[in-house]
């Protein structure tokens, strides 16, 4: 028990870090056992059941007893346009095991999981921290023919043992994939110290009236103003205040954050470093998705680079009023922690469930305290908006979303990655840059944003106020099986849904049941006419995002696609649905009366 | 003081009050099951779905400002509620004629209220585990709603420990209940617990059916009339 004291004593035995707790817990032991669950309940001033309340909401958290490899295969829609289920069956031929089956400890467990940020090079894969990608069985042969003979899967993805920190190693795993860059991302270096000058020469509500100025809104989905944001956060009577960076790109398709924290991390450092004088704020926090365990030692070493600096700690820039400091707090797989709240619940330990609003987190956020969340793309925009000025990055893009952003393409076209666009080019435009021919269909924003038809939607502009992007931008030619993928969209959300309100934990789940129906070929036109019904009432009553999006698979392909629902159609005849089966809805009923005809004849 | 409308009628108001407080004050029940007046908003079952200002919002969870648009009875929002109360009864196995809670039971009088003849969604039949395990109370999972009143309203008196908790996420959660606390609450913050529990979950053991139909909660008075009571006094 001498470890899981070392562990508390870590973090002074502060409850709110229960997540750090638990990923201490997880690497030590494999698990969690229940055998550290007293001392850690005494410890935390709680109860075991609270600690279980918190790990068991968590896809990566695991509270049985572990194999040594447990290999998480993404299953994204785009893995299964490249040679995904080839790797699947090989993955259980090559260790004999069943995805999903953990009845056995042995040396392997396989399971599945929902995007890992690599839609560019599927079919993709984690083991414990390191990721393999661009798999094929032969592949798959091969790791794990070198695992059974002891290798691990650092010294596979990493023969050369480079260190942990460098690009190299990150490198050596995952490609940047940058298709076209420019003016504003990957620029090349920056002067961090003299942008500092800039920074701090001016006082702060002046950082934020330029930022403001710029037009900037935020890069997460839902394009609020950064400016705006900022100015509400600092209002605030309350002097202790926070600046978190969303590093939670759970959104299936999307890994233009990936790419941003692989290729310009110090200048997401530098833009909370800005925010954090601008709002005054002590403390900033980079909330990373445990699928980039693989970047945690590369970003630590860039804090402590600007440390030495004296970029991060006290009296930054020799202003003495001006103390910042940044760490870096892991996820543990939960889609949902993208949402704001949500991800502030779970930095204060807790499950990801998004909070009641209001009040909203730039009044109440992490701590209760004063807070501003924002996307990793946001803080390297406004890196360089500090650069380049207000006036440089609003003349680019539209009259509504100014300057550029990064596309996260994958799918059906000659070359996905990372393209830097401006705002207001057409969706057309978009696939031409990408090699894509013959497309069909586009899911613009991951699931959580619309299938649009590139026939019909072609001349669209992507734009906050027409086609709104949050960097995912997916594919689809016309031999991909649409409503195949919006069952395994639909899928997503009811395994992601966090389950604390009515519709979207029971709605998704009734939406889900529906697009089988209908592709089982039993659905007649009143299930589609409950579809959309069902799914306004999902969209409509939830507490947050998720269920205020989960629907949009269904309704965006039923709206632009009708033909594919209307093809899948059967008539009803007589009063039963014709999904409704007689036989076996009267199955217990007919197993009673013969089992009790069967004890009247004995 | 403020002004806001609901269904159109002018309303006086405190700015910041709770909508579904404010609504009741003035002879306008909106339906609740999380909700509970004097507590911290939970927001979880949203029955208490309203329009403010054109957008549906649970009601619950609105503090009211001034000139604030609200509509609580038009055709499709009361569809909205009445919906959120079949998905409640399609997920859990809700036997009312066999419950402990029938008749004292919100989830059912809520049916009642918002006209609920038959859930529209798939009925489920979840097998859902009972525990036993304590020894005052019987934790009946099948009618659990993960309102979550419980998780938050309920701590041990000594060290304001939760002594119910919540496991897994999403369709999977499910209400635990921690023993050794519950083993150490007294008579009067079991009956507590039982009350604050919507639906017939937390139940006490060796109570069961206490009250003869007729003579029960819901019985005597509806839900609604026990609510705009209560806003009155």
């Amino acid at each position: 028990m001498k470890k899981i004291n070392e562990i508390l004593d870590r973090y002074h035995s502060d409850r709110t870090r229960l997540m750090d707790i638990l990923w201490d817990v997880q690497h030590q032991w494999g698990y969690i056992p229940d055998k550290v669950l007293p001392a850690m309940a005494d410890k935390l001033g709680t109860t075991e059941q609270d600690i279980r309340e918190t790990y068991s909401f968590y896809h990566f958290f695991l509270g049985k007893p572990a194999a040594k490899h447990h290999i998480y295969l993404s299953d994204t829609v785009i893995a299964k346009m490249h040679g995904y289920q080839a790797v699947f069956d090989a993955l259980e031929k090559e260790t004999g095991c069943v995805f999903g089956a953990h009845e056995e400890v042995g040396p392997f467990c396989l399971e599945t999981t929902s995007c890992i940020g690599l839609s560019d090079q599927e079919p993709a894969m984690l083991i414990g921290k390191e990721v393999f990608t661009r798999l094929t069985p032969e592949k798959i042969a091969r790791i794990i023919h070198r695992l059974k003979n002891g290798e691990t899967p650092a010294e596979i993805v990493n023969p050369n043992g480079l260190a942990t920190d460098t690009l190299a190693y990150v490198h050596t795993m995952v490609e940047s994939g940058i298709r076209s860059k420019g003016p504003l991302f990957f620029q090349g270096k920056t002067d961090f110290k003299s942008l500092l000058n800039r920074v701090i020469c001016s006082p702060p509500d002046v950082v934020t009236k330029t930022v403001s100025e710029s037009g900037l809104r935020g890069r997460g989905g839902a394009g609020f103003s950064t400016g705006l944001k900022w100015r509400l956060c600092s209002d605030n009577e309350e002097k202790t205040r926070f600046v978190i960076c969303n590093a939670d790109e759970g959104e299936p398709g999307t890994f233009k954050d990936r790419v941003l924290l692989m290729e310009s991390p110090q200048e997401v450092i530098f833009g909370m470093i800005t925010a954090g004088y601008a709002i005054g704020a002590q403390e900033g926090i980079i909330y990373l998705r445990s699928e980039y365990f693989y970047l945690k030692n590369y970003l630590e070493k860039q804090l402590a680079e600007f440390r030495a600096e004296g970029l991060l700690g006290k009296a930054i820039g020799g202003k003495p009023e001006f103390n910042f400091e940044i760490r870096i707090q892991m996820g543990a797989g939960a889609y949902i922690c993208g949402d704001e709240t949500a991800l502030i619940e779970s930095l204060e330990g807790n499950r990801g469930t998004p909070r009641v609003k209001p009040p909203y987190p730039v009044n109440m956020g992490y701590l209760g305290k004063p807070t501003s969340a924002n996307n990793v793309e946001t803080f390297v925009a406004v890196t360089h908006i500090i650069d380049k000025g207000a006036s440089w990055f609003k003349a680019m893009g539209t009259a509504e979303s100014a300057g550029t952003r990064l596309l996260s393409i994958s799918g059906d076209c000659d070359a996905p990655g990372i393209y830097e666009i401006e705002w207001g080019i057409t969706l057309n435009e978009v696939l031409k840059k990408a090699g894509a021919k013959d497309a069909w269909a586009v899911q613009v924003s991951g699931p959580s944003g619309e299938c649009v038809s590139v026939e019909k939607d072609g001349d669209r502009k992507i734009a906050l106020e027409d086609l709104s992007c949050n960097g995912s931008f997916m594919i689809f030619n016309r031999s991909r099986d649409l409503l195949g993928i919006v069952r395994q969209f639909t899928q997503f959300f009811v395994n992601e849904s966090c389950g604390i309100c009515v519709p979207c934990r029971s709605g998704n789940v009734d939406l889900f049941k529906k697009i089988n129906r209908v592709i089982d070929g039993k659905a007649c036109q009143k299930d589609l006419d409950e579809v959309v019904v069902w799914g306004k009432l999902v969209r409509k009553t939830s507490r947050c995002g998720l269920g205020g999006t989960s629907p949009k698979p269904i309704l965006t392909t039923l709206e632009n696609f009708p033909q594919l629902y209307q093809e899948k159609l059967v008539k009803q005849e007589g009063p039963l649905l014709p999904s409704f089966d007689l036989k076996e809805s009267r199955r217990g009923y007919l197993e009673a009366i013969s089992t009790l005809s069967d004890r009247s004849t004995s | 003081m403020i002004q806001i409308t609901i269904d159109g009628k002018n309303i006086n108001a405190r700015k910041g009050d709770n909508l579904v407080d404010v609504a009741l004050a003035n002879g306008v029940y909106i339906p609740t099951l999380c909700y509970m007046k004097g507590e911290p908003c939970l927001g979880t079952c949203r029955v208490c779905s309203v329009k403010v200002g054109g957008t549906v919002a649970a009601a619950c969870t609105v503090p009211v400002s001034h000139g604030m648009e609200v509509v609580v009875n038009e055709p499709e929002i009361t569809d909205m509620r009445k919906a959120l109360v079949e998905s409640l009864f399609a997920e859990g196995n809700h036997n009312c004629p066999s419950c402990e809670k029938s008749g004292r039971c919100d989830l059912q009088a809520v049916g009642y209220e918002v006209e609920m003849m038959v859930s529209r969604f798939e009925y489920r039949f979840t097998p859902r585990v009972r525990d036993y395990g304590s020894e005052k109370i019987l934790l009946e999972r099948d009618r659990c709603i993960f309102c979550q009143r419980c998780v938050e309203f309920v701590r041990d008196e000594e060290t304001g420990k939760k002594i119910f908790s919540i496991s897994r996420r999403g369709a999977n959660s499910r209400i635990e209940i921690n023993e050794e606390l519950a083993n150490k609450m007294t008579e009067e913050q079991v009956a507590r617990a039982v009350d604050l529990c919507p639906v017939g979950t937390i139940v006490e053991k060796k109570i069961g059916f206490n009250d003869p139909i007729g003579k029960r909660k819901f019985d005597i008075k509806s839900i609604r009339d026990r609510a705009l009571e209560g806003a009155m006094k």
